[in-house]
């Protein structure tokens, strides 16, 4: 293991975060809150409680997800790409790294900064609602697992993107609504049973759900299930990371 | 043992076009080889098939005896590699982005070294400023200092003195006869005819994806040299004279010199027969002056006709 390359990538991609802290870390946070702000105290209050948990505390872990999944995708995507848009890449490929380790370094730098942001919207909301985590480990387990994995979607997105357009469209078209129609500010058992099972084919409803057991104990769906699909979903965007660097895709021509 | 060697290197781009063709090559230890050829020759394409930036589509090279696919760390380690464009980020500071380069190489930090070879690039005043508030030059600086903070033994200059200003190019060609002087292998690609005739030991010329020729500079030049000798004449001719009519022989423009042009390395260079024709004629000489063909004419000539001279 060529340590030290793991090291440098890893820590020009945080520094990266920590230069533009304003578009890294406020923006995300900024807008999580106001959501909290809108939907969890002025219309919340007035929304009657979901699994007997009052709509405001119901809606954080939701809000925690929808932060962490767009900030890995755009995190992630923007590390890669850029460098491949400016030719910078070309260091990293000459250089004796292996393609783990450049994965390890820009993922897992990706994957912390989404950490950070789930923290701080955490705090941020405990001085709103009373804060109650239920398995706290396995709350962990789950906003780990994501974190990686959707950094790892992110990577993918950023390989694949041919300009800066691409690299917005994913983003925008799939994680957006995925996220939206996943169950952050509602339980899906709220609607009719049609969408329900349309619901089902989405991977966050998964998520939110497994990531909201850890805090109330209730979940939409078992969480066997939601570990599981997380599982799957990493797995599935580590055979096409491992495949996109052994073909070279996009990268070595 | 050769520090470099390539054999029967293809490369066939996704688009189908194919940029290298067979290519046999084999770069001596502490060499300074020029790879001559016009844009789009090739070059780049060779250089980052090397350093593991390109994909070969068929051949294999070996850099100290290792293969650069099945031993890319131990190959890389060896390689530098200072790129045609200035692909560097923008706001970071030239230390931190010599710091990262070395680290990728797997080479522990070490400020003294890095020190050295900032100053030795005239960086050091420039160490904690942001690379996009560098100029041309002074990136291109940075890009030299990225590729020899991990101390190579072979390093690439893919036209290094492309759109550069007179000071730096001196600057990189003394720095290039530092760096052989502590053993470094250096393999640089131009279009420019002096920089090769300049610093080079070995001159390559590559076009369309074929390396025409390789050979020391020096015999690049007798092989292909033809010399012509100019005879400037007291007073103009309009036309040539009956008896000079069948001799190689152009008039300049203005009827005052003759130019004959002969190949020093044969026995009879027909000098003396022609001095005792144009004596005959009745011209008078005035002044004589040979001229050496350079490497330039050289190259438009192995670009012409895909270096049949040489066979
Ligand atoms: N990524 C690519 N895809 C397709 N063709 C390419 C690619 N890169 C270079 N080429 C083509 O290969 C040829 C050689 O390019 P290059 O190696 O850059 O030449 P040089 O460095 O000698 O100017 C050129 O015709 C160029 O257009
Ligand atoms: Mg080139």
């Amino acid at each position: 293991m060529n340590m030290y390359a793991i090291q440098m990538i890893y820590k020009y991609e945080m520094k990266r975060a920590f230069t533009t802290i304003g578009q890294s870390f406020a923006s995300p946070i900024l807008s999580t809150v106001l959501y909290f702000v809108v939907f969890g105290s002025a219309i919340g209050s007035r929304i009657e409680a979901v699994d007997n948990i009052p709509y405001g505390l119901f809606i954080v872990p939701g809000l925690v997800m929808l932060a962490i999944l767009t900030q890995s995708v755009a995190n992630a995507s923007f590390g890669i790409f850029f460098p491949r848009f400016t030719g910078q890449i070309y260091e990293v490929l000459s250089a004796p790294v292996s393609f783990i380790e450049i994965v390890i370094g820009y993922v897992g730098a990706a994957a912390t900064k989404s950490l950070i942001i789930a923290g701080i919207i955490l705090l941020t909301a405990s001085f709103f609602v009373e804060m109650h985590i239920a398995h706290p480990v396995w709350m962990l387990a789950f906003l780990l697992l994501t974190c990686i994995s959707f950094s790892l979607f992110g990577f993918i997105i950023g390989l694949w993107a041919k300009d800066f357009e691409n690299l917005q469209i994913i983003p925008l078209l799939v994680i957006t609504p995925l996220v939206f129609l996943g169950g952050s500010f509602y339980s899906i058992n709220m609607l009719p049973p049609f969408w329900q099972t349309v619901s089902l084919f989405n991977p966050v409803v998964y998520l939110i759900s497994g990531f909201r057991w850890s805090f109330f104990g209730v979940a939409d769906v078992s969480v066997g299930l939601s570990l599981f699909m997380v599982a799957l979903f990493l797995l599935a965007c580590l055979l096409i990371v491992w495949w996109m660097f052994k073909t070279g895709y996009r990268l070595k021509q | 043992m050769p520090i470099v060697s390539i054999s029967n290197l293809s490369k066939t781009y996704n688009d189908g076009f194919q940029a290298l063709k067979n290519i046999d090559l084999e770069i001596q230890r502490g060499e300074i080889l020029a790879l001559l050829g016009p844009n789009g020759a090739g070059k780049t394409t060779l250089i980052s098939i090397i350093c593991g930036i390109v994909n070969a589509s068929k051949g294999t090279v070996t850099v100290d005896g290792a293969d650069i696919v099945k031993d890319y760390r131990t190959t890389r380690e060896l390689i530098g590699l200072v790129p045609q464009e200035l692909a560097l980020g923008a706001f970071e500071k030239v230390w931190d982005s010599v710091c990262f380069s070395r680290g990728l190489f797997a080479k522990k930090p070490d400020p003294a070294y890095i020190e050295k070879v900032l100053r030795d690039l005239s960086l050091w005043d420039k160490r904690n400023s942001l690379l996009m508030e560098l100029s041309g030059g002074m990136k291109r600086r940075v890009l030299i200092a990225k590729a020899l903070v991990h101390e190579p033994r072979v390093l690439f200059l893919d036209e290094p003195t492309a759109g550069v200003d007179v000071e730096l190019r001196k600057d990189m060609w003394a720095l290039v006869e530092q760096l052989r002087q502590a053993g470094v292998t250096i393999i640089l690609t131009t279009h420019y005819i002096e920089e090769a005739e300049a610093i080079a030991d070995r001159v390559g010329v590559i076009n369309r994806g074929e390396l025409l020729v390789v050979d020391e500079k020096q015999a690049l030049m007798h092989k292909l040299g033809k010399r012509q000798l100019e005879i400037e004449l007291a007073s103009p001719v309009s036309e040539l004279p009956a008896s000079l009519s069948n001799v190689a022989l152009e008039v300049s423009q203005d009827g005052h010199v003759l130019i004959y042009t002969y190949d020093p390395h044969k026995t009879d260079t027909g000098i003396d027969a022609l001095m005792k024709t144009i004596a005959a004629a009745g011209l008078i000489i005035k002044d004589m002056n040979t001229v050496k063909s350079s490497l330039e004419e050289i190259f438009v000539k192995l670009i012409k006709n895909g270096g049949e001279e040489l066979a």
